[in-house]
């Protein structure tokens, strides 16, 4: 199992790769240095000024790799940007010059606050919710919930937020409408109606697709073995048919973990919950393409990581790969 | 065999099936009777309603979109059809046991062989001390080398034949009184096949069982059933003794299936193959 | 902009109308969809779907045709103008229905009656629905003429071709996929700023993933059928099988695909919109609506149209969109469903 996993991170190297490249081509479409300088030297600034300015940041070097006599073949923009990567060295706001790293450590935790409580509440609802469907299947109660479930799916996702904090903040103030103050147990307070309510918003499809997952597992041959010996349909459902369906269910939620950390944009901005999605949205409105393109590459890690879980998780929870 | 009540007692059953696009009726008014310590071979083709009838004995085909038009199965005087969910469940695995033709996909991937047997006796048998021991009691009879350290194996690192006998022996573990057979060699290699054939006839001499065995193959049930029934189109066209109806087949459909055994040494001559067309519908 | 321009962007929306109808109809011919429709027709939920959508297509249309007559502002109207050519531009907010609002002077007549009321700048909320209804066709159409050949083409040629060219593709569509698409999308629109083809160029490029990989699945699965074999045998070309074999069997999942997607494009560019990615500040947009509504809700009294009716317009187009591509997927594979 070692070698599979080996196998998979060396996998993810050459998609991590063309990431960066894709993150690295975008900022410098933007972001052009010579225009920077021209920003910061103003426009009547000598060209050996700007050659300077240039020269001390190492934006005259060449983009991908350096072919100038005398020079290291990595001597190059690109090689110097997966350098810094590599040493989690992610650049600084254009802004406000701070260290990216920093505005990152600082969002990280308000983003979980949210999105952990929501991603457990909403799976736990989906999966009894699904169970539920699966047992009444085919009757009326089966077709109700399906289509409150494509319902709840063709909701756009900002009128959840909007009319939730209408609703419970604004007409019957069971909730702080706004805002956001960590630690402690007075915190509980401001998170919990965007929780739920980013729970209740994604509910929809998830019980779609774990109910589509279930529904397949209860076809098969071992749930007649198990009805044939008597059980009853509770225990073949909750037992065997459960079961069997996790490890499928498993490839869909562990991908989605490591994302936890990036925060809910809609909902982070709408309530002012200073986590990193904010700091996605407040780099949009200002411009702070440096900001976004870490964003991007942070993105990814966090998902290529999340495949990993996903296939460490899987070799572990189904028997067939676990003792081959 | 004494002419007291059967065990089994099949009378008139008709199951019709509901699709989108109308009724297929699967089996049509079909009898039969099983005595105690009796085996019945249902032999048919795909299609004949052999499986229909096999699973309907405790009610296992999902009743949308099957539906049971007439007819009465009586398990020992008491009508299966007319029982509740709670009777059913108690008869399933206690009183009448299944074992299925694809072992690997029958049994649970994702549980070892013994948590699966074990579900069972717990369920039939509440008063059984030692689970353990008894698994072990059960897959050794039923064949299986190493019982103790197979036990907590997973099915699919079994082969096939030990998987039919895992099959077995958590049928058999709650001693039924019937045990059910739905095609289990046909997905198993030849050599296994007569192997789990010899097994279910020590068996059933041992536990003295009744058996049902299903199959399209006319070649094995020379030597374990006592009475065959021959299914075609939903109906049981011929039904008699073995030994009779091996000898002197009556039906021409009878005679068809009996000539499609390939015999060996029969020299270079063509399988014969069923003509539909010929038969009488 | 001269009227020749306008001819000529007014053919386009017709011709490319003519062209997804010409073409559904072309592949309706083979046997597959043939049963299908019969299938579709026995399903009330989905034709009523398409009533719906259809009425959608036919609002979107009326505004994107236009003529060459020029209103006071200088724009060239459309059909949808000219059918609220009567309903005038109000002060601010009103009512939906009322007669009078009140301002800072007291009571004030309305100049006339409005459907769903008006919004802050006075204009008509039923209007800015309708337009924003055909800023919605016309990102997911043009979305979609993106993104489903990029998906058909690379798609089949992967599952076709295999060895190092799916490799190639494959390795495409994983370093796409691996980036959060709201964070993606929202660089490149950074890179390419807002407007109407940017959404659309940027939504195409990202989102011919998923068809890719179903198409490449389902391209691996017929290529292995035995009638390829026999076709390769008799010595078709490549292409020739491709066209006549696979991309007939395939075009029911693409005709599924496109009609789930559009309602994810038109969700993910009201999203969009919101943030205020998208759109450059006028054009009318659900998303915009509901993002200039949202602090509305809280005003005494409380206005509620605005958001109401860009809502309420959206969440029918999405909700018909998924039924019936959900009616479409049972009648075309009843066993799936």
């Amino acid at each position: 199992m070692f070698n599979y996993i080996i196998r998979r991170i060396l996998y993810s190297v050459p998609i991590l790769f063309g990431v960066i490249v894709i993150t690295f081509v975008l900022f410098y479409v933007v972001h052009p240095p010579h225009s920077v300088a021209l920003q910061m030297l103003g426009p009547k600034a000598k060209p050996e000024a700007i050659q300077n300015w240039l020269h001390n940041r190492g934006y005259d070097k060449p983009m991908f790799i350096n072919t100038q006599a005398g020079q290291s073949l990595f001597d190059s923009q690109l090689c110097h940007h997966i350098k810094s990567l590599a040493l989690f060295d992610l650049g600084k706001s254009l802004k406000t010059n701070e260290p990216i790293i920093d505005m990152f450590k600082r969002g990280a935790i308000p983003s979980l606050c949210i999105t952990v409580p929501a991603f457990f509440l909403g799976i736990t609802m989906a999966i009894l919710a699904a169970l539920f469907l699966v047992f009444v299947r085919e009757s009326l109660l089966d077709v109700t919930g399906t289509i409150l479930c494509v319902v709840s799916m063709s909701i756009p996702p900002m009128v959840y937020v909007i009319f939730g904090q209408w609703l419970f903040a604004t007409q019957w103030s069971y909730f702080p409408a706004f805002g956001f103050i960590p630690g402690g147990f007075s915190m509980a307070r401001f998170l919990a109606l965007p929780v739920c309510i980013m729970a209740f918003a994604g509910i929809g499809s998830d019980i779609r697709m774990y109910r589509a997952i279930f529904l397949e597992e209860a076809r098969s041959d071992y749930v007649r073995t198990a009805y044939a010996k008597g059980l009853s349909a509770r225990r073949v459902l909750l037992v065997h048919v459960f079961k069997n369906g996790m490890i499928s269910l498993i490839t869909l939620v562990v991908a989605s973990l490591p994302l936890l950390i990036m925060g809910s944009l809609i909902i982070e901005d709408f309530f002012g919950i200073p986590g990193l999605g904010n700091l996605m949205i407040n780099a949009t409105r200002s411009a702070d393409f440096t900001v976004i393109m870490a964003e991007v590459y942070v993105g990814s890690l966090l998902f290529l990581f999340g495949l990993l879980l996903t296939d460490i998780c899987y070799a572990i929870a189904d028997p067939r790969i676990r003792l081959k | 065999m004494n002419q007291e009540t059967p065990l089994l007692s099949v009378k008139d059953l008709f199951i019709r099936f509901e699709t989108e696009n109308g009724h297929v009726d699967a089996v049509k008014g079909i009898s039969f009777d099983i005595q105690a310590g009796e085996t019945l071979a249902i032999v048919g083709e795909s299609g004949s309603g052999k499986s229909v009838t096999a699973l309907s004995m405790t009610r296992l085909i999902p009743e949308p979109p099957a539906r049971y038009v007439s007819g009465e199965i009586l398990l020992n005087g008491k009508d299966v059809l007319k029982m509740s969910p709670r009777e059913l469940r108690a008869i399933r695995g206690s009183q009448i046991a299944y074992i299925f033709q694809e072992p690997s996909t029958s049994l649970n991937p994702v549980f070892t062989i013994r948590n699966q047997i074990a579900e069972t006796i717990r369920l039939h048998r509440p008063d059984v001390k030692n689970i353990n021991e008894e698994i072990i009691k059960w897959l050794d009879l039923v064949g299986i080398v190493e019982p103790e350290k197979r036990m907590w194996d997973y099915p699919h690192q079994l082969s096939g034949g030990m998987q039919q006998r895992a099959m077995i022996a958590m049928a058999l573990s709650c001693q039924p009184v019937l045990l059910v057979a739905d095609e289990p060699t046909t997905a198993l290699d030849v050599t296994i096949q007569a192997q789990i054939m010899t097994q279910l006839r020590e068996l059933k001499s041992r536990l003295k069982m009744s058996i049902i065995l299903i199959t399209h193959n006319f070649g094995i049930v020379g030597d374990i059933a006592d009475r065959i029934a021959v299914m075609f189109r939903g109906k049981i066209v011929e039904y008699g003794e073995t030994k009779s109806i091996l000898a002197n087949p009556q039906h021409p459909y009878t005679k068809a299936l009996i000539d499609c055994i390939p015999q060996l040494g029969a020299g270079k001559k063509r399988l014969t193959t069923i003509d539909h067309a010929s038969l009488p519908s | 902009m001269n009227v020749f321009l306008l001819i000529i962007q007014d053919i386009a929306v017709i011709a490319v109308v003519v062209a997804i109808i010409w073409s559904i109809l072309r592949f309706s011919r083979s046997e597959r969809w043939q049963r299908a429709l019969r299938r579709f027709y026995g399903d009330w939920l989905g034709m009523a779907m398409l009533v719906v959508i259809s009425i959608y297509f036919v609002v979107g249309i009326s505004d994107l045709v236009r003529l060459p007559v020029k209103d006071p502002s200088g724009r060239y109207v459309s059909f949808l103008d000219l059918c609220f050519r009567e309903v005038p531009v109000e002060k601010n907010f009103s009512a939906p229905l009322a007669h009078t609002t009140y301002s800072l002077n007291g009571a004030e007549p309305l100049k006339g009656r409005h459907l769903l009321g008006t919004d802050q700048l006075g204009k008509d909320v039923l209007k800015q629905t309708m337009k924003g209804c055909s800023t919605a066709m016309l990102i997911g159409t043009l979305t979609s003429l993106i993104y489903i050949p990029i998906g058909i083409i690379l798609g089949i040629v992967a599952g076709y071709y295999k060895g190092w060219v799916d490799d190639v593709i494959q390795y495409v569509y994983s370093v796409i996929a691996s980036i959060p698409g709201i964070l993606l999308l929202i660089a490149l629109l950074m890179v390419l700023g807002k407007g109407v083809l940017q959404i659309s160029f940027v939504l195409g490029i990202t989102g011919w993933i998923g068809l890719c990989r179903l198409l490449r699945g389902e391209t691996l699965k017929q290529s292995e059928r035995i009638y390829c074999e026999a076709a390769r045998a008799l010595g078709q070309s490549n292409l020739n099988i491709i066209f006549r074999h696979i991309l007939p069997n395939v075009m029911h999942l693409v005709l599924i695909s496109f009609i789930l997607g559009f309602s994810g494009i038109v969700l993910t560019e009201s999203v969009l919109s919101y943030l205020g990615v998208g759109m450059p500040i006028g054009t009318p947009s659900w998303g915009v609506m509901i993002d200039s509504a949202r602090m509305e809700l809280s005003r005494d009294p409380m206005v509620w149209w605005n958001i109401g009716a860009a809502t309420g317009a959206l969440f029918f187009l999405v909700i018909s969109l998924n039924l019936l591509g959900d009616s479409l997927r049972r009648a075309f594979d009843p066993k799936a469903a």
